[in-house]
């Protein structure tokens, strides 16, 4: 059975994130730049999670499928990070605490081992949720 | 002969830089050089002379697929839509200049609507600690020529406001700061070792969501009760705690930038209110000012527009027509759409299809859906109607406001070639939506 760990996901912003969102969203720039999640090593270990494989992430309000790495900016053990975008948005609560800011940081996930699943590009996995995806 | 424009705004983040050297081509269709500009900028302007963009409306057909349609004919669309609406939603702003969104308050308030900016996901919850203490802030050019400590908490500019650091934070060398850099001390608090973290003399990696208490120590210490906090707090030593505070203290002129990391955290709006509490303790022993690093280029501007329209910065309830209101949790987008109470969906200047949650996507998409956007993304590929227009600060200019609400005029440097501006496009709408009114009445 897959190692399951319960994480503290954060989602913000980079430049590389900000580069691509402006080449545009259905770029493959965007989809490279947004469709990873960045853990600590420990994680990875303990979750028995090659670098640069996938993993499923779940959250209270939803789940997707992203490619694990380690990154630059480093989490500390138990913190892990999606960029702003498509794919972190899969997994935001829409909770509030009455201020119209979602829980976009500070949420728990629990992320999983997947290598043989598929990522989602992010026209599919939001047309997908709408009801408008036709494939590629 | 091609020809160079000096000191463009450039239409991203909070910096709105207005020193760019853009080069065009002789007929002013092609952006040939951009200079003076971050990797992100370059690309803004890369893109408005792409041969991609989308520059006629286009209408959703039974089958999926979109149709070019006219100007005139998307503009009716719009307003008969607006008109039947119960309660129409428009938000976004992040990408839109003055005059669009005043045009846009003009708009809603016909239409008896709800009118929302970006900053309902963003730093609303700083809007709702500064009415309740104060904002005791700054211009970004005293920062540069005074500022001798920088505090970056939750906030990641080495990613997010790229040209920050440089421009006026803690490399330029200004009037009382003439060794820049060498005479600054740079504290970064942070859950991630970030790239500004990376050029701070300090990093406090405080544990996600526990800023509250780590401003609470300070304010401690600030206070005089050094002695009475734990030995480690929010993941933070006590000794590391007391050596900040010292330079905190002794400041000559100290700015805290403060982020999503506290405004998208527990806490929301308390974890701003700390900070300027934090700021005025800090003031009775020396200098110190804070400031939103706020995200998009006028993205302060809906604040101040719809302040001097409406009385109220974000949130807007105009259903009742003769008078508005604002209560963030109830007129907020996303509680909005969670509990599926608009009708009809405007995302205009955002992409409210890739920054919205999920869920909150699927409960707008069960109404009508219009996105006025120069770009083509998640917002305009789920649409019903995907109207183009102009980007500000590439093909059209305007009045922006910087994040420290300093108005800044923005230029055009490309030829528009017949698209309509946000301001002429929801004049147009507004128009139309009196002209209905007037018949019903």
């Amino acid at each position: 059975m897959t190692a399951k760990k319960t994480l503290n996901m954060i989602t913000q912003r980079a430049v590389e994130e900000g580069i691509a969102m402006e080449i545009g969203k259905t770029s493959k720039e965007y989809f490279d730049a947004c469709s990873i999640i960045e853990m600590n090593e420990q994680d990875m270990k303990e979750l028995g999670i090659m670098k640069n494989t996938n993993v499923h992430v779940t959250s209270e309000s939803g789940e997707v499928i992203v490619k694990a790495v380690v990154g630059r900016q480093t989490c500390y053990p138990g913190l892990c990070h999606i960029r702003q975008g498509v794919w972190a948005n899969q997994v935001v609560p829409p909770r509030t605490q009455s201020t119209g800011a979602p829980q976009y940081s500070g949420f728990p996930v629990t992320v999983e081992s997947a290598p043989k699943e598929r990522l989602k590009s992010a026209l599919e996995l939001v047309q997908g949720a709408v009801g408008m995806w036709k494939s590629e | 002969m091609p020809k160079v424009i000096e000191n463009v705004g450039c239409p991203y983040c909070g910096c709105s830089c207005d020193d760019v050297r853009v080069t065009v081509s002789d007929d002013g269709k092609k952006v040939l050089e951009v200079e003076n500009v971050c990797a992100i900028g370059t690309e803004i302007f890369k893109h408005g002379s792409s041969d991609h963009r989308i520059r006629s409306p286009r209408l959703r057909q039974p089958d999926g697929s979109m149709k070019d349609i006219t100007y005139e004919e998307a503009i009716e669309w719009t307003a008969q839509h607006l008109h039947k609406a119960k309660k129409p939603l428009m938000y976004g702003f992040g990408s839109t200049n003055c005059e669009g969104q005043a045009a846009a308050a003009r708009t809603m308030e016909a239409a008896g609507g709800m009118l929302d900016n970006c900053a309902t996901i963003c730093h609303g919850p700083s809007f709702l600690a500064i009415f309740d203490n104060g904002y005791p802030t700054c211009t970004l050019g005293e920062v540069k020529n005074r500022a001798d400590v920088i505090v970056y908490w939750g906030s990641n500019p080495a990613h997010a406001h790229p040209r920050h650091m440089s421009r006026y934070s803690i490399f330029p060398r200004g009037f009382f700061t003439g060794k820049g850099q060498k005479k600054r001390t740079v504290i970064v608090i942070d859950p991630r070792y970030t790239d500004t973290a990376n050029v701070a003399d300090y990093h406090l990696q405080v544990k996600q969501g526990h800023d509250y208490e780590l401003f609470n120590a300070f304010r401690m210490v600030i206070h005089g009760h050094a002695a009475d906090i734990p030995d480690e707090v929010a993941g933070i030593k006590k000794e590391q705690i007391l050596e900040v505070a010292e330079i905190m203290k002794n400041a000559r002129f100290g700015t805290t930038f403060f982020g999503m990391g506290l405004t998208h955290s527990d806490g929301r709006n308390h974890n701003i209110d700390i900070a300027i509490s934090l700021t005025r303790d800090l003031n009775k022993v020396a200098k110190w000012t804070i400031m939103a690093m706020r995200g998009h280029y006028n993205i302060a501007g809906p604040g101040v527009v719809w302040s001097w329209t409406f009385g109220f910065p974000y949130c807007l309830d105009l259903t009742k027509k003769d008078h508005a209101h604002m209560n963030p949790g109830e007129t907020s987008s996303v509680d909005m759409a969670m509990r599926d109470e608009v009708d009809m969906f405007i995302n205009i200047g955002t992409d409210a299809g890739a920054h919205f949650p999920i869920p909150a996507v699927k409960h707008l998409k069960k109404h009508p859906w219009v996105t006025i956007d120069p770009s083509v993304c998640m917002a305009s590929e789920i649409a019903d109607l995907h109207i183009p227009v102009c980007i500000c600060g590439v093909d059209t200019g305007g009045i922006v406001y910087r994040m420290d609400n300093v108005p800044i005029q923005f230029r055009a440097v490309l030829d528009p070639q017949g698209l309509l501006t946000d301001e002429e496009l929801l004049n147009k709408i507004a128009d139309r939506l009196d002209e209905l009114n007037a018949q019903e009445a």
